[in-house]
């Protein structure tokens, strides 16, 4: 916590007329939503700490679009594609790295068609990539045998086949990974996807983060790691829910390798 | 020619021709969606028909249910080789006409008999789970009569089937002992011989057991034209449509949503008043509806939806891990996939009645329900589940876009969405301004 955090903005990159090796694409949640600011601070000190030549688009960032069109708002998904890919493509930019699956999928599987054709990781993968290539070092730390539950979100799993690069990470923790039931391509959903963040849930008799987190929970696991914004929200209303405060947390992926370098 | 023979040739045409009628009139409804190109990366989609469909690899997933089915899967296929010698024998009068094969002949009867049990104790199996333990999955909301006895005429159907090919060896094997004219010596009965041993066939006379191998030899073949043309009544029609509906899966990433161009190129024109708007939508085949966004009805969904539709079986293996459902919720996506087979099914009886489409003022929304499309979460259990690669997601994803752009009915909350996307650029009431604030903290 010590460092302050390095962060420019494309526009200064281009005014100085650098180019980043990456873009760091942020959403709306690790923008504005408390609990995700934290994660997207996280990422930031692992770039930093592994002296990533990075940028944001800052003010110049803007929804992807992914709500609107899983809420069959065609056009309002349009006009955000176009306008993100006007940006982007300005700029030159060549790779994406975002925290947030949702954005993942869609710049990197919709926004081709459109235009605009970037090499999009996810920053479970672009860790992973860190890693192995040795620019940063991860010791289990705090971590070191306790046991760590992998929540998959949909949209990086099922959706885009990544179950592996999660893993590969939170195992450089020395935890102990368990395993739930329903994991990898059976994982069940927080409940989030699909626009339901923005809606209350249809009636039934119980709500799927609930499900989900009993689940989590059941795994005797003291950490449920996370790699989306949308699935840490729901699980940890789901901890709340199920009386786990205080004994269960959740934790990005990105919070746990900054806390276990003590970035 | 015999009078036998000619009795045959009849039924065995009739039978043929009416198939071919149904499988036309099915192939004619399906076509009757928007098209969709998948006929890309073939080489891909050959080795995904391969390995799913025929090598049935996402059943074993559930390794009871699974296994079981491969058993009648093979059982089924393999004990067809059969058929066509039945064919050749019922036309020609001839008996057991591929005989001169030998020891290769006794291997091919012996491993029939041997699968033609094991069908028969699977399908007892598949009975019992689905009408005695009453399997979940069987007993759903949308599991309503008529899909119950489908399901169980398919297997009683099967089972007497397997029963009258081995009555059939049964008596014929005795026959051969017998020496009688006719039933020449052909053939190996490893569970025949033991079936005739229990019901004493030995104490019976020649000609009451050539009564019964002859009604066997009918029921046999005749129950197997029978149930060939009740496929397309049936959600077991999907024994076809699985290897032409895994070979057009949708190779894309799951999570990626369907193009809609025309939307695509009208942003682009208000976006870059240099770029000319799309041309209006071509007019539709006369008495065809309009084109919509979105789908309202079957005409609107994709021919793939629609063959996905013809292909379900109704296993249920998508509602039993879909998250809504799960919950409580109203949403089944075996329902939305058996909900638009019904509604194209009532879509071509008008067509057959009318002999074109007339609007009958219903459409897919008069079975599926805005509450069951809004509970989606489109997180892909389903289709990842799904042992024959059927979408639900994009009939759902398609009728929101039609709820949304053409009805302006989104579920409530969703048009603050909107609008805070449209005024600020984000899913929540932040401007641009303060994207960054998360630095100050």
């Amino acid at each position: 916590m010590t460092q302050p955090l390095q962060v420019k903005t494309m526009a200064e990159y281009a005014a100085s007329g650098e180019m980043p090796e990456v873009l760091f694409w942020i959403g709306c949640m690790g923008s504005f939503d408390d609990r995700a600011r934290k994660i997207t601070k996280a990422f930031v000190r692992i770039l930093n700490k592994a002296n990533v030549k990075f940028a944001v688009l800052g003010q110049e960032e803007s929804c992807t679009g992914d709500p609107a069109r899983r809420a069959g708002n065609e056009f309002l998904f349009q006009m955000q594609a176009m306008q993100n890919i006007t940006i982007l493509n300005g700029y030159g930019v060549k790779r994406i790295v975002t925290a947030c699956p949702h954005c993942f999928n869609t710049v990197k599987n919709e926004y081709p068609v459109l235009g605009g054709q970037y090499e999009v990781m996810h920053h479970t993968q672009f860790i992973n990539a860190l890693i192995k290539e040795g620019r940063i070092k991860v010791e289990g730390g705090s971590f070191k045998g306790k046991r760590i539950t992998f929540h998959d979100p949909c949209y990086l799993g099922r959706g885009n086949g990544e179950y592996e690069a999660p893993r590969e990470v939170l195992l450089k923790l020395d935890a102990a990974l368990v395993e739930m039931k329903r994991s990898k391509e059976k994982g069940l959903c927080c409940g989030a996807g699909g626009a339901q963040m923005w809606k209350e849930a249809e009636k039934g008799d119980k709500e799927v983060n609930v499900e989900r987190t009993e689940e989590a929970v059941g795994t005797g696991a003291k950490i449920i790691a996370a790699g989306c914004p949308f699935c840490n929200t729901m699980l940890t209303d789901g901890v709340k829910a199920v009386g786990g405060e205080g004994k269960v947390v959740v934790k990005d992926i990105a919070e746990l390798i900054a806390e276990a370098g003590e970035l | 020619m015999s009078i036998a023979s000619i009795i045959f040739l009849l039924v065995f045409a009739a039978a043929v021709w009416w198939f071919t009628r149904n499988v036309r009139r099915i192939r004619r409804n399906i076509l009757l969606g928007r098209d969709v190109d998948r006929t890309d990366r073939r080489d891909e989609r050959w080795a995904l028909m391969a390995k799913v469909a025929l090598g049935q690899s996402k059943m074993v997933v559930r390794p009871v249910a699974g296994l079981l089915h491969i058993v009648v899967y093979a059982g089924f296929v393999i004990i067809n080789i059969e058929v066509l010698e039945i064919i050749i024998d019922g036309i020609f009068g001839t008996h057991r006409v591929f005989s001169f094969l030998g020891g290769f002949y006794d291997f091919l009867i012996g491993s029939f008999e041997f699968l033609a049990l094991l069908t028969w104790v699977a399908c007892a199996i598949f009975l019992i789970r689905r009408f005695v333990l009453r399997i979940k999955r069987f007993w759903s909301r949308e599991m309503t009569a008529w899909p119950r006895t489908d399901a169980g005429l398919i297997l009683t159907f099967e089972i007497l089937l397997m029963s009258a090919f081995l009555l059939m060896n049964a008596a014929d094997h005795t026959l051969q002992g017998m020496g009688s004219e006719h039933y020449i010596s052909a053939g190996a009965f490893p569970v025949s011989a033991v079936l005739a041993g229990w019901l004493d066939f030995g104490s019976i006379d020649a000609a009451t057991l050539i009564g019964i191998e002859r009604f066997c030899w009918w029921f046999h073949i005749i129950g197997i034209l029978g149930f060939l043309n009740y496929l397309p009544y049936s959600k077991h029609f999907h024994i076809l449509l699985a290897f032409p509906n895994v070979w057009y899966s949708k190779l894309k990433p799951k999570t990626e949503m369907s193009e809609m161009p025309r939307v695509a190129a009208e942003v682009k024109s208000m976006l870059d008043p240099s770029i000319p708007p799309p041309p209006p939508p071509a007019e539709p085949a006369p008495g065809m509806p309009a084109e919509h966004f979105g789908a309202k009805d079957v005409f609107d969904l994709t021919w793939k939806s629609l063959m996905d539709a013809y292909t379900c079986t109704e296993c249920g293996r998508c509602t039993s891990v879909c998250p809504a459902n799960l919950t409580g919720k109203l949403l089944s996506p075996r329902k939305i996939v058996m909900d638009t087979r019904d509604r194209l099914e009532e879509v071509g009886h008008v067509i057959d009645s009318k002999g074109k489409w007339e609007d009958d003022g219903k459409d897919l929304f008069s079975r599926i329900s805005e509450e069951e499309l809004w509970a989606c979460t489109t997180c892909n259990a389903c289709t990842q589940a799904c042992p024959v690669n059927i979408d639900p997601v994009e009939i759902i994803l398609d009728m929101r876009r039609y709820l949304v752009m053409e009805q302006s009915k989104p579920s409530p909350s969703l048009n603050a969405m909107f609008t805070t996307i449209e005024n600020n650029g984000a899913a929540w009431a932040f401007g641009p301004d303060k994207r960054m604030d998360w630095m100050k903290e």
